[in-house]
């Protein structure tokens, strides 16, 4: 039996009869328990970084309770019936995306919100994190991997058009997700070598007409702060050298719970939604950065071997872009607090204080665990 | 059909596995990456960012130290520091600086020539987050209204402070001086550190003089701050040192008496205490109120001030430079009867005029027909100008350059007057360097009676006065009579040599010569002198500007402009025996020096005397 077989014996063989609780209400317990501690560890982490608020904690908890809740019944639902729904999600995703930009609401100089008279206000863009990958995994596995040329094409405009319509709200943070998501379904999908690096040179060589025309003044302005951070120190500088300066006199150790002076006197910018990590690597230290980066390794991995176990294509591209896009809010929030990314809006998953984004994350879960779940009857 | 869709899923499982290997390096690597980053920050660069976290919170603050009191002889205040309340504005924590203004004009009055210095610094050269100052001396509505609406005015801030006052205004304005804001020439200068805190410096005066000591040594508090720099906790403070007391040889009445007994004529009155060399009062006429330098000028009365023609901001006592006039005399005939170019007994009939032989100039003497014959005693009783010449050209320039330089003419001999103008005592060199002539006799005849090239400030002449009094001993002239800073007394210099006569007589008998003037028969201030309880010696003088028409009794003719009237002088010490205080009173083109400064300087003899007699 080759590795390949191995793999796919098994789920079967190893979930056995202990497991089978855990395989009937549908919840992976390796994903849970991680995603847990690490939702624990950031309400933690939060209390320090809003100096104590605890009615902001409580919030934050009610949202990992509705994010939760809303995985497991994820959970329940058969892959197929996502594959089914996909297209009209999708569908329905990119007509409110459009809506938000014939009289969405604005706010902080974007328009991103969609306002529901008498209901809530929120983010469409949220809804397409999730229909993107699905949608991507189910058009470019219809006839098997690796994907025609013409399916490419067709799942490239697919794509783009969601990505354009983020990317003029302007949220460069979440159009940079929902690409990943579906860059990494067609990676994933097989994607021959010598096109991905053909892209990759074409993406090199547009880089200079981006930085003239597409992008903003702002966006600019952000990428050059990366190189010089002293060059405007108390305006364009002042967030990456103030969350510099918190991880890195966090030392090894760390300053201890409540007391990062970076954080509690306020030095540190948006220290409790993106920047949050900074207030971990100043209180927690080296230690604590790591263990938080460990949790997210164990998510990550057990995503991929999801991925890996899945039943069909659709699973396993689905799984495997899940995983990878977490990854990539991981590195992306981690690598632009650290000073190695340029400053792009995305939040530290599961950590940062923020309403849609943790429930959207924990849905995707729930799709994780509904593709490790339900397995070929 | 099976086998090859089997076979197309194995080779799908392949394609997939080998696409998420290739992915799991990826992560793989970009995860080491982060790691390595914080790894980098955390334990590499540790120590920096930790700095730099220390010097984001801890900032060092200065207090600045209280400047030191000015106190007169008797332990009077004459210039005290009092709360006061500025409003400021940290400009980089404004929003927009002009509405922030806007709004605060709204609640107290702000001037528009407030608001335009007030931007006007904003503009200039300034350390950032230094607060700006808008208003002084705010009221306690203003302050109460600015609390109230604290919230909506980010970055306004009510600062107390102690500021310079002085009780007494205009009466001390030129003998103290004055502390101003700390202009921008200054910052370039001084020494940031010991002025951290501190907004005001000594300008002028005693607060010049003495501003190393008055300012005192700033104290510093380390606080930790938050962003917004508000102060969360004092970590660490040192007290400042406050500045040294000065206790002066001034009078505080004496100067209010002699300041106001010049009343509205222009001109100076310095008295000395011969025994200490102490300055007891040092006034100019007209003065300033000192206090519109420490809270500021508006505009239209600093202008009018300025271009006064009576020129208040001039200190006449030490930088107003004049002919000595006939003042001089009593110096020059000492020297001539103490190194035998005359006797006391030697006369000489004066027929009203003098000529050179040499020479077919007449110089005439003040007072046509002449004085009959005099002898020196009467020569300085009544002021004869021919006994004079004629002395003068006995005795040449050298040897009148050398007296008048032992008396301190020409020359600073002050210890701690700030910025004084030195008079000129004439030489040959100094004239080849001024003028390109070489030196005349009539020059010499000209400096006899205190005319010609030679000028005095009435310090001078009060100094030289005290001297006199005091039968040659210098004692270094000065304001300064003790402190609680020794270094300060420590640093009196040495006075000039002592004048030592051949036949100490000579001294007596000058003196008496001088007492003549006011209270012997003939005396030219006979009339100042009358009436007085105690025996005093004086000298008048009368200093012309231009020379105009004059009848007999040397009086001008016609109604002169004022600007072209003589200076009245007049130096004299009192009492005769052990005297107390020596004067010099310049009244500007006040006429007569008999007859104007005389009776101003009896009078003050009479307070200072009296007054002394009741304690």
């Amino acid at each position: 039996m080759n590795f390949t077989e191995y793999v796919r014996q098994l789920p079967q063989g190893s979930m056995g009869r202990q497991q089978s609780l855990w395989t009937r209400v549908h919840i992976d317990p390796y994903l849970f328990v991680a995603l847990l501690a690490v939702a624990l560890g950031g309400m933690v982490v939060l209390y320090s970084a809003t100096s104590g608020d605890l009615g902001a904690v409580y919030r934050q908890a009610v949202r990992f309770g509705i994010g939760f809740l809303v995985m497991i019944v994820v959970a329940q639902f058969d892959p197929r019936w996502f594959q089914q729904w996909g297209g009209t999600v999708y569908l329905v995703g990119v007509l409110l995306l459009v809506a938000v930009v014939i009289s969405g609401t604005q706010a902080m100089g974007a328009r991103r919100w969609l306002q529901i008279p008498g209901l809530i206000r929120f983010q469409p863009s949220e809804i397409m994190k999730l229909a993107v990958p699905v949608m991507m995994a189910w058009y470019v596995s219809r006839y098997g991997l690796p994907p025609r040329y013409r399916d490419l094409l067709v799942s490239a405009v697919l794509l783009m058009v969601p990505v354009a319509l983020i990317i003029q709200q302007p949220d460069l943070g979440t159009s940079l997700l929902i690409a990943c998501s579906g860059l990494f379904v067609i990676f994933l999908a097989g994607l021959s070598w010598k096109l991905i690096t053909s892209f990759v040179l074409f993406a090199i060589a547009m880089a200079p007409v981006l930085w003239i025309w597409v992008m903003r003044d702002y966006q600019r302005q952000r990428v050059l702060t990366l190189f010089d951070p002293n060059a405007d120190p108390l305006g364009a500088g002042w967030n990456i050298i103030q969350s510099m300066t918190a991880i890195g006199s966090g030392g090894l150790r760390g300053k201890g719970f409540m007391s990062g002076t970076q954080s509690q006197l306020d030095f540190l910018p948006e220290s409790h939604t993106d920047f949050i990590i900074a207030v971990l690597g100043e209180e927690f230290g080296f230690i604590g950065a790591v263990a938080l980066i460990l949790l997210y390794c164990v998510i990550i991995l057990r995503g991929m071997l999801i991925a890996v176990r899945a039943r069909d294509n659709f699973c396993c591209l689905l799984a495997g872009s899940l995983t990878l896009t977490f990854f990539i809010y991981v590195f992306v929030n981690v690598g632009m607090v650290s000073g190695i990314l340029p400053v792009v809006g995305v939040p530290l998953p599961l950590v940062s204080y923020g309403g849609t984004s943790i429930v959207t994350l924990l849905t995707g879960f729930g799709l994780l665990m509904s593709i490790s779940t339900h397995q070929r009857t | 059909m099976l086998n090859s869709s089997l076979d197309n899923r194995e080779k799908e499982r392949r394609l997939f596995l080998s696409r998420m290997t290739a992915a799991f390096i990826l992560v793989a690597l970009l995860l080491m990456t982060l790691l390595g980053r914080l790894f980098f920050l955390q334990v590499v660069e540790n120590e920096r960012h930790e700095a730099r976290s220390q010097t984001n919170r801890l900032e060092v603050l200065p207090i600045p130290p209280i400047r030191g009191l000015i106190y007169d002889r008797y332990g009077e205040l004459l210039a005290r520091n009092e709360p006061s309340y500025t409003l400021s504005v940290v400009v980089e924590r404004a929003d927009d600086l002009e509405s922030l203004v806007q709004q605060l004009s709204d609640l107290v009055e702000i001037t528009g020539e407030q608001e335009a210095r007030f931007f006007d610094r904003v503009r200039g050269y300034r350390r950032p987050f230094e607060p700006i100052p808008l208003k002084v001396r705010m009221s306690e509505t203003d302050i109460a209204r600015i609390a109230a609406n604290r919230i909506f005015l980010e970055g306004v801030q009510v600062d107390a402070e102690l500021i310079r006052q002085y009780p007494y205004g205009e009466e001390f304005a030129h003998v103290l001086g004055f502390v101003g804001r700390i202009n921008q020439e200054e910052v370039r200068k001084l020494d940031v550190g010991a002025y951290a805190g501190t907004r005001f410096i000594g300008k002028q005066g005693i607060e010049r003089e003495y501003e190393n000591a008055l300012l005192g040594v700033p104290g510093f508090q380390r606080v930790e701050t938050n962003a917004r720099g508000r102060i969360i906790r004092v970590i660490e403070k040192q007290a400042p040192k406050p500045g040294a007391n000065l206790h002066l040889y001034l009078d505080r009445e004496l100067q209010q008496f002699a300041y106001n007994l010049l009343g509205d004529q222009r001109g100076s009155i310095v008295a000395l205490e011969p025994e200490t060399g102490g300055i007891l009062a040092m006034v100019s006429n007209p003065g300033f109120d000192p206090n519109l330098y420490v809270t500021g000028f508006s505009t239209e009365l600093y202008n009018a001030l300025r271009d006064s023609p009576d020129n208040p901001f001039l200190n006449r006592a030490i930088r107003g430079q004049y002919p000595a006039a006939s003042t001089i005399k009593p110096f020059l005939g000492l020297a001539g009867v103490d190194k035998g170019f005359v006797t006391w007994d030697y006369s000489i009939q004066d027929p009203g005029y003098f000529q050179l032989p040499t020479d077919d100039r007449i110089y005439n003497d003040w007072k046509r027909g002449g004085h009959g014959r005099v002898n020196m005693r009467k020569a300085v009783a009544e002021s004869c100008d021919v006994y004079f010449y004629e002395l003068a050209y006995k005795m040449k320039l050298e040897a009148i350059h050398e007296v008048y330089d032992q008396f301190g003419f020409g020359k600073e001999t002050t210890a701690d007057v700030y910025n004084p103008f030195n008079g000129i005592n004439p030489s040959r060199e100094w004239k080849r360097n001024r003028y390109g002539f070489s030196w005349y006799a009539g020059d010499t005849i000209n400096l006899s009676i205190g005319q010609g090239y030679m000028l005095t400030t009435p310090m001078q002449l009060a100094i030289a006065t005290s001297v006199m009094a005091n039968r040659g001993k210098w004692m270094t002239p000065r304001l300064l009579m003790h402190s609680n800073d020794q270094a300060l007394l420590d640093a009196i210099p040495e006075p000039p040599p002592d004048v030592h006569l051949n036949d100490d007589s000579n001294w007596d008998r000058m003196h008496l010569a001088m007492q003549d003037v006011v209270q012997g028969s003939r005396g030219t201030a006979r009339a100042s002198g009358m009436g007085a309880t105690y025996d005093y010696a004086g000298k008048s003088g009368t200093a012309q500007v231009i020379a105009i028409e004059r009848d007999e009794n040397n009086e001008p003719v016609g109604n002169v402009p004022e600007q072209f009237r003589d200076h009245a002088w007049f130096m004299g010490f009192a009492p005769l025996k052990n005297p107390r205080i020596a004067v010099a009173v310049l009244v500007e083109n006040g006429g007569g020096g008999s007859s104007v400064a005389g009776p101003l300087t009896r009078e003050l003899f009479d307070f200072y005397l009296s007054r002394d007699l009741k304690q």
